[in-house]
């Protein structure tokens, strides 16, 4: 499964359509089988961010903030989002790498 | 000692955080690492997190403000040690986006040497609401119905929203129970502290309990922070209390107790708890029934009973089905997306036949549904859903029969009550004529006086309805 994390720096980044920095990584059996691809965003736009998702085949957004309206949207695609992350993104890959990474968490 | 230093002792003693609570408006401090320090009351409210939650925590990832650019107005404050105000957004723990006016104030020790930075949110989303009603001077104007039914209601609206005592809506599922309560909010006094709905029906007796009064740290296993719980949160406002009729026992008795002391003690805390809230509390169950079956507390009910307001089925509402269906015709009409624009006579016809047991909710979703599936201008009747021409499917009823829509129960009211069992409006408001003329002996005029109709109205529908 292929996995994007909304970034600020080495951080969740707090809000989903502010944000102008994504990692994409693909997970399988628990374990990182390709090297991660950092992507600088031009705008910051949900909407870009969202089709973004649906373009790379994402399974699993992990962000902070994001609006209702997005969120439904990415469900709708099938593409799981785990929001209201706070914390260091490498702590937040280290835990879905776990499968042990909740939504609503502090981290 | 001079006064001046009494004075000053005095403030240092005060404690201003804890006073902060009572504000109406959101107020974080930030120290100079931009680390929250405390919140109020409201912004746990806005926000979504409690104080203990965000304590050390970037102000950033708690607040998720729209301030987040590359110079920081935060760090500009505290560099300038001067106040700014801007306007932006916040998207808080439930997802939804508030804008909000952000007064960013330095705060300073007595050397004049930055601390950190007291920020005030003020929602603006009410400001923002009422702008978008163009012109719009009431918030009622959220409510649709023109009904002689809905009628009475708008009349007693402002006096209910004016008054402090406790409120019980009724009516059958879909009549727009959630809708009325927050709008006696927005209406009252209370508008500019928070409404907070909880639905006693969705969690479990014991996370009720804390859901609703809140905890200490440690009270139980997994209880690893202080919360507020929906009381403590909805402090000067408003508590929606829905499904109320589900409400355990055990907890029916602390709700009693909270409604009579205006104060509780949260789960595990041997401190109270100041409760300022109104509550409004909705069924669509029958608690005089429940009272009678020993599965609602008769007192509860009596306390919660003070005001009553009975929000009727769409069946019983002459008149409003066809501005309801222009209204969610227009909510869902949007040309960008290349959606019908009307319904076609045949259309209209079937579905005010139908006798809408989901009521409001229903007809919403059938137009969504017919708004959705048609790809041209027109939603033909093959383009709503299924069930709408099934008849044993559509007309299961829905919840209880229906009360009289006062405040006091009304003997006329109850006559006008349609017999349960119709199948359709128009069955349902020829029933209803029949019921009236009978009351009245056939005095034409009285019937069409207790029905709210003029006498030409009333002929056209007996001679319609082949009554004559």
């Amino acid at each position: 499964m292929i996995v994007l994390f909304v970034t600020l720096e080495d951080d969740i980044a707090p809000r989903f359509d502010l944000a102008t920095e994504v990692i994409i990584s693909r997970i399988e059996d628990g374990k990182r089988v390709e090297e991660t691809r950092t992507l600088l965003l031009s705008t910051k736009s949900a909407e870009d961010l969202c089709a973004l998702a649906v373009k790379e085949k994402i399974s699993i957004i992990v962000c902070g903030a994001i609006e209702e309206e997005h969120y439904q949207y990415l469900q709708w695609k099938q593409i799981r989002v785990i929001d209201n992350i706070i914390g260091r993104y490498s702590q937040a890959l280290h835990l879905l790498l776990h499968n042990k990474l909740i939504a609503d968490s502090f981290i | 000692m001079s006064n001046r230093t009494v004075h000053k002792k005095t403030l240092q003693k005060a404690n201003i955080v804890a006073a902060l609570d009572s504000v109406p408006h959101g107020i974080a401090f930030i120290n100079s690492n931009l680390q929250v320090l405390n919140i109020n009351r409201f912004l746990e409210a806005l926000t979504g997190y409690t104080s203990a939650e965000a304590l050390g925590i970037n102000v950033d990832c708690i607040l998720r403000t729209s301030l987040q650019k590359k110079i920081n107005p935060l760090q500009q404050v505290i560099q300038n040690k001067e106040s700014v105000v801007i306007v932006g957004d916040i998207i808080n723990r439930a997802r939804k986006k508030i804008p909000v006016r952000f007064t960013l104030a330095p705060m300073l020790d007595y050397s004049k040497s930055p601390l950190g930075v007291i920020m005030i949110l003020e929602d603006l989303s009410c400001l923002q609401t009422s702008k978008k009603k163009k012109g719009a001077d009431d918030v009622f104007n959220d409510i649709i119905g023109q009904s002689p039914k809905m009628q009475e209601i708008f009349e007693l609206l402002p006096v209910v929203a004016m008054t402090e005592a406790s409120l019980l809506l009724t009516g059958e599922t879909g009549t727009g129970k959630d809708l009325l309560a927050s709008t006696i909010h927005l209406a009252s006094k209370r508008s500019r502290y928070p409404f907070i709905k909880v639905n006693c029906g969705a969690f479990q007796e014991s996370l009720l309990k804390s859901e609703l009064f809140g905890h200490k740290k440690g009270a139980y296993t997994g209880a690893v922070s202080d919360t507020p719980g929906m009381f403590g949160l909805a402090n000067g406002g408003t508590i929606y209390l829905t499904e109320i009729g589900d409400l355990p026992l055990p907890l029916q008795v602390k709700l009693l107790t909270v409604l009579d002391d205006k104060e509780f003690y949260p789960l595990g805390s041997a401190k109270k708890v100041k409760a300022d809230v109104r509550i409004i509390a909705a069924t669509h169950h029958d608690l005089r029934k429940l009272v009678t079956l020993g599965k609602f507390r008769e007192d509860l009910f009596y306390r919660l009973n003070i005001l009553q307001l009975h929000l009727p089925p769409l069946r019983e509402r002459e008149g409003d089905l066809r501005l309801l269906i222009d209204h969610f015709l227009h909510i869902f009409s949007d040309p960008n997306k290349q959606v019908a624009a009307h319904f076609n006579p045949k259309t209209l016809d079937l579905l005010s036949n139908y006798s809408y047991p989901g009521n409001i909710r229903e007809l919403r979703n059938i137009v969504e549904y017919g708004t959705t599936i048609s790809r041209g201008e027109t939603i033909q009747p093959e383009h709503l859903p299924r069930y709408l021409f099934s008849p044993a499917e559509a007309d299961k009823p829905a919840g209880p029969p229906a009360t009289p829509s006062l405040v006091q129960e009304n003997p006329v009211q109850q006559e006008q009550t349609v017999n349960a069992g119709v199948h359709s409006w128009r069955d349902a408001e020829k029933q209803l004529i029949i019921d009236t003329l009978i009351a009245t002996k056939g005095k034409r005029t009285l019937t069409a006086k207790r029905l709210g109709w003029g006498r030409t109205t009333l002929w056209r529908k007996i001679r319609r309805y082949g009554l004559e």
